[in-house]
């Protein structure tokens, strides 16, 4: 296999997969995808925490618009929200928002549906008593929930919000569609401007992929076992 | 404020709706062919993960972890512009002649799909008790034979939701395809926003046929539920 792959176009431009033009330019490749990942990660976090207690209000007419907004982003695909985005953030803010912000935008949006559902699970494995408890010491049902109920749901919640962002990671890859400069990205612009060598980029690049989420998987399993492990105390 | 004016006509008729419906007649094309690739994969796979035999296990477990920790988009696009150096050339002769957009797509998702039904159907495995086994290999059924007589029918059955749940994930994930010029629904709505500068119309509509799609996709998994693993479940 030595013979016909030549994985020396990747030492060559090694620089630019890491980090694109930085410092001399903006960031890009693996740096840019990692910044994308991180702020959607964070910012999904919090959608996530808002949606999922909308929609197990006990309010209904707060429930139901709620639940309507989750499954409909979770019933498409999220190449079709990141262009809702492209194509609507222009004309609701009217002025035009840089892509790795309307991607940014797109993959919050997203995420934060899925993570709105495991916000739900986590708060729902909570047993009922914790409430009543809290309530009969006279908290208010908000500070139940805040001060009470959260706190404890947010720990089984860890695992599954590495998973997400180990699917936010791969996710980013979609910015390429609206050609922000990530990992991808960069990826496909080398391959155009060396022609020879598609089966070495793309096998490099998905390695890449590979070592950050697989390192981040098994961060997400240790932490399920470590935390079931405090549990059962 | 927004000085925008709708016209819904150019997607429930004539060109543009000409477009969005052969998009989907793509979409579904393709989930369909990945489907049935990506379960027998699946199966596979899912089989030599059991395996009593430890490197066949490792080989099983790496193919899991490498094609589920990257990305769709990146493995499209090796299948796509790097896959010929390492295919045979009859291989390569063969996906030329083909619509080669197309196969390169259903290749990639199908291996993608087929890492996470494998999983899909390891625990539906798992929740065969394992006397069933012993039992089996006991009456003298090899490990395969066990699995292809006693283990696997069961298992498949319990792991029809989740298969079908695969389903519309596969849908979703096939409008990456677009990227390698593949028409299916998506490609298609960029189109019409491209020629006719009605981006909301065309969007709405692509992302109505999707939740229709999803809709539908759940209720049936509801149906089976229902009707075939608990027909018994009141209320």
């Amino acid at each position: 296999m030595g013979d016909f792959l030549n994985f020396q176009v990747i030492a060559d431009n090694f620089t630019y997969f890491m980090i694109g033009r930085y410092p001399n330019g903006p960031l890009g490749g693996l740096g840019l995808t990692l910044y994308l990942a991180v702020v959607s990660c964070l910012l999904s976090v919090v959608g996530g925490l808002i949606l999922g207690l909308l929609s197990i209000s006990g309010n209904r007419w707060v429930r139901w618009p709620s639940l309507l907004f989750i499954n409909t982003v979770r019933g498409l695909p999220l190449l079709m929200v990141i262009f809702w985005m492209y194509f609507l953030l222009p004309i609701l803010l009217r002025k035009t928002t840089p892509e790795s912000q309307t991607v940014i935008m797109g993959l919050t949006l997203f995420t934060s549906a899925y993570m709105s559902q495991i916000v739900r699970a986590g708060i729902e494995g909570i047993p009922k008593g914790q409430t009543e408890a809290a309530l009969s010491t006279g908290l208010k049902p908000w500070q139940a929930m805040l001060y009470v109920v959260l706190p404890q749901g947010l720990r089984n919640m860890i695992p599954s919000f590495v998973n997400q962002f180990v699917s936010l990671i791969k996710d980013t890859s979609l910015a390429f569609i609206v050609g922000v400069s990530e990992l991808t990205h960069v990826g496909t612009q080398i391959n155009n401007r060396t022609m020879a060598f598609p089966t070495e980029i793309f096998i490099f690049i998905a390695a890449v992929y590979f070592v950050i989420c697989y390192a981040f998987t098994s961060l997400s399993r240790v932490l399920e076992r470590r935390l079931s492990w405090h549990k059962a105390l | 404020m927004l000085k925008y004016h709708f016209d819904w006509s150019i997607v429930t008729s004539g060109k543009y709706f000409d477009w969005l419906v052969s998009g989907l007649k793509i979409t579904l094309e393709l989930s369909f062919v990945s489907i049935v690739l990506a379960f027998l994969l699946g199966l596979l796979v899912a089989v030599l993960r059991m395996s009593p035999l430890r490197p066949v296990r490792l080989v099983a477990m790496a193919y899991l972890e490498f094609f589920r920790n990257t990305p769709l988009l990146v493995q499209i696009f090796f299948w796509y512009f790097g896959s010929y150096k390492i295919l045979p050339t009859a291989v390569n002769d063969w996906l030329n002649s083909t619509n080669f957009e197309f196969a390169a797509a259903a290749i990639a998702l199908s291996i993608y799909t087929s890492a996470f039904i494998a999983e899909d159907l390891r625990s539906g495995i798992l929740s065969i008790p394992k006397e069933q086994m012993e039992a089996a290999r006991s009456a003298g059924f090899s490990f395969l034979r066990s699995m292809q007589y006693v283990i696997l029918p069961q298992a498949v059955r319990i792991t029809v939701p989740p298969l079908v749940n695969q389903f519309l994930n596969l849908a979703k994930n096939s409008s990456l395809a677009m990227t390698i010029g593949v028409a299916e629904l998506t490609y298609q709505a960029r189109q019409v926003e491209s020629y006719s500068f009605k981006g909301f119309e065309a969007f709405t509509a692509a992302t109505l046929v999707y939740l229709a799609l999803s809709v539908a996709i759940t209720w049936l998994v509801h149906v089976y539920d229902r009707r075939v693993l608990n027909p018994l479940r009141t209320g």
